[in-house]
């Protein structure tokens, strides 16, 4: 059976050569980077090139990226570390109400912790308002932490007006995004987002699991979480990770972000088209989302039901977001999705190995579903 | 969006005669430091230099970033070319300012016209530009006397040029129309600051270090090659000079008193550096020293030192605090490389109690007895030479 992976913002497969250069680091060079000996000399010139083409492919400096285990370390360590390091300044930390749950949970431990934490609801179109988020700025706000694009709808948010509003009426406003599903999906550089701290992840571009690296500005404080050796100054204590590290840097330089745009957007127009002709369909995803992300519902359906009835024809997706499976979405229900639709919400995401064809497999899997699965 | 940059000459627009020579290093230094980011056209009228990229795909963040760090430039300026009509102008202003006025609360437009038959006139220009951008940005307000963004459209003979004002260049006059000098470099905070300093004045540098393997690694040498790419931003393309040490070193601590090791070693190294330097056409050396900060740097211990070189020894940090050229290698980005924790070779062997007085009669005898100049011949032909640049 031809299997049709279309689970894409959930995780990628890994690329060969960056497979091929992690198996490098751990055979070859594998020494300690803060050895002293040539060989962990050898290790560090490699762990510095990754962080270079790190910072290149973010337009930051390489003083400012700052690698961790992932997307959702960096999110803890960039929203608790801030908050921790600006507490004395103000109590008030601005978020939305459709987060990443590595984001949503933590900001639910600073309430408990004190902090004033303000939900900001999406709007009619799907996505955050940037005048919602500024007019919730005053002079006790320490923190703003908006997703770049939302990973189950694929909602894209205005950032930069975000950010430029923010700091506009509090310049002392931190400002942080999580750009997990925007990075290699869309130009990014931090000096025209305007942004403070910013969390990428190298599984969903075709790097292994297991890293992400955070961009702090120069001059903006982050309070490290963990404590040990002289990492990442400080920040991120621990024998670093390089053979993921130079894994994930090898993804990066393999991306192509026009070019894969356009095959997102090919793909995810002629799946559209196909499945809003289907009785019962609903697309979710608001107009001008990521091109990566469609998220649908088929009236009736419950999402599990679907997604296995997919997987026996070898289609994969995802119900809402992988993250948080079984419970139900608060992302969608943060966008006031009534809960029969909610309740049989499809995700497909799309990476530059997708084609028509796999849409084809999904289209006719939907269509069997319809037909043959029992509704509620 | 087309761009350029314009660049305002400093000190060099007084000189006389030789005006012709500083503007041509000048022009020359532009584009080396643009190395690597694409094709560029340099070209210089009425005391302002053009640099004109040649494809729009170049990172003009990166162009301005590294003439931000040329000496001789006063303030330079980032503008979008426009052409000679007011339709043009107010098609792309808006754009083009975006970022500039994003952070402002207030704005004035200034006008130069040199092209006089341009149909309106500076006033009207002003006028004009100004109420599309408070149509554009409401959140602005105009202020003529002091505002936060000053918004210029200028209309020359070629074109008009629209931007947010000038940006402060590094000041100084240009590299290589100061002669040539060699930097002795160990890795610490002060020789990269020594070095800007002297890359201001116009001096070219060549960079001396001492390696004693084993005592020093080759991460002591290879921070060191990091320090001097950080100062090649400002001073140009560097000749590293690797002199081994590790014997000389070892001869003093078995021949002379500890409390003259720190002393003795220093004297080495101004004869082997000033040797090397005439080599490569330097007249002069300059150090980090600054008097008083450790004992190898009292009065005393400096005449000591100086005695042994050959040539002028320049110490640009001799007057200064510690505090101040912290400031200074935070500025050129040396000062996290410099604290990285690697022996280097004026760490090894110190003395528990280094002579803070010493006597250059006693010091003489001491090293003669010590029989150290056969070495010295021999530390000076195994050199490794080293070229470095900005980025490769």
């Amino acid at each position: 059976m031809k299997e049709h992976y279309l689970d894409n913002s959930a995780t990628t497969q890994v690329s060969e050569a960056a497979a091929q250069k992690a198996f490098e680091l751990m055979r070859t060079k594998f020494a300690n980077p803060s050895s002293l000996h040539s060989m962990g000399f050898e290790a560090s010139k490699e762990l510095e090139s990754a962080r270079e083409i790190t910072a290149k492919a973010i337009g930051a400096d390489v003083s400012e990226v700052y690698f961790t285990s992932g997307g959702t370390e960096a999110n803890n360590l960039a929203i608790q570390g801030a908050a921790d390091a600006y507490r004395r300044t103000g109590n008030k930390i601005i978020t939305s109400a459709f987060e990443h749950s590595s984001i949503h949970e933590t900001m639910l431990y600073l309430q408990k912790q004190g902090f004033e934490v303000i939900f900001i609801q999406p709007d009619s179109t799907g996505c955050i308002s940037a005048k919602d988020v500024i007019d919730a700025v005053d002079d006790k706000t320490i923190l703003v932490s908006i997703m770049h694009t939302n990973n189950e709808t694929g909602a894209i948010n205005p950032i930069r007006e975000i950010a430029t509003g923010a700091k506009r009426k509090n310049p002392k406003v931190i400002v942080h995004t999580d750009s997990v599903q925007a990075f290699g999906k869309t130009e990014i550089k931090v000096s025209k987002l305007f942004v403070d701290l910013l969390t990428i992840s190298s599984h969903k571009i075709h790097g292994p699991k297991g890293v992400g690296a955070l961009y702090i500005k120069k001059g903006v404080r982050v309070l490290p979480r963990t404590f040990g050796g002289k990492q990442e100054k400080k920040i991120r204590p621990g024998t670093e990770a390089l053979p993921l590290i130079g894994a994930f840097s090898v993804a990066i330089s393999e991306l192509d972000v026009q070019k894969n745009t356009e095959i997102a957007r090919e793909l995810k127009t002629y799946l559209a088209e196909k499945l809003s002709s289907m009785d019962g369909v609903t697309i979710i995803s608001p107009e001008n989302s990521s091109p990566f992300i469609l998220n649908f519902s088929v009236s009736g359906i419950r999402s599990e039901t679907m997604l296995h009835h997919l997987a026996a024809r070898g289609v994969y997706v995802s119900s809402g977001s992988a993250c948080s499976k079984g419970a139900k979405s608060h992302v969608l229900s943060a966008l006031g999705i009534e809960d029969n639709i909610a309740d049989s919400a499809i995700r497909v995401s799309f990476c530059k190995h997708n084609t028509t064809d796999d849409c084809d497999a999904l289209i006719e899997g939907i269509r069997e579903g319809i037909e043959n699965l029992a509704r509620r | 969006m087309k761009e350029i940059v314009l660049i305002k000459l400093g000190e060099i627009a007084l000189k006389g005669l030789n005006r012709f020579s500083f503007e041509d290093a000048l022009k020359k230094n532009i584009k080396s430091t643009l190395y690597g980011l694409g094709y560029f056209k340099v070209s210089i009228a009425q005391s302002t230099i053009y640099v004109t990229p040649k494809s729009d795909d170049i990172d003009m963040d990166e162009v301005c970033d590294r003439i931000s760090r040329v000496f001789g430039i006063v303030s330079f300026c980032r503008a979008c070319v426009c052409d000679k009509d007011m339709e043009d102008i107010f098609e792309k202003a808006p754009d083009y300012l975006e970022d500039a006025l994003t952070f402002a609360k207030t704005f004035k437009v200034e006008a130069k016209r040199s092209d006089k038959k341009f149909p309106l006139k500076s006033p009207e220009i002003c006028r004009e530009v100004g109420g599309l951008l408070l149509e554009k940005f409401p959140h602005l307000t105009v202020d003529v006397h002091n505002p936060d963004v000053k918004v210029i459209v200028e209309v020359r003979d070629f074109g008009a040029y629209i931007h947010a004002g000038s940006l402060k260049g590094a000041g100084g006059i240009p590299v290589g129309t100061g002669g040539n000098a060699a930097i002795l470099i160990s890795g610490g905070i002060d020789s990269p600051v020594a070095a800007y300093m002297m890359a201001k004045r116009g001096v070219s540098l060549t960079a001396i270090h001492f390696a004693s393997p084993p005592y020093t690694s080759e991460r002591a040498e290879d921070k060191v090659q990091r320090l001097l790419k950080k100062v090649c931003r400002y001073a140009g393309p560097i000749t590293m000079v690797t002199v081994p040490f590790t014997k000389i070193q070892e001869k003093i601590k078995d021949e002379c008193e500890e409390e003259l090791f720190t002393i003795i070693m220093r004297r080495m190294m101004m004869k082997i550096s000033s040797i090397i330097a005439e080599k490569y056409d330097c007249s002069a050396l300059i150090t980090g020293e600054s008097l008083g900060q450790v004992a190898s740097q009292t009065i005393s211990a400096i005449a000591c030192t100086d005695d042994a070189a050959d040539m002028p020894v320049f110490r640009p940090l001799i007057g200064m605090d510690k505090e101040e050229i912290v400031q200074i290698s935070r500025k050129i980005d040396t000062f996290d490389i410099s604290i990285e924790p690697f022996e280097d070779c004026c760490t090894v062997f110190t003395p528990k109690h280094p002579r803070t007085k010493p006597v250059l009669r006693f010091v003489r005898y001491a090293e003669e007895d010590a029989h150290l100049y056969d070495l010295i011949d021999e530390a000076v032909e195994n050199v490794k030479i080293t070229e470095l640049r900005q980025s490769d």
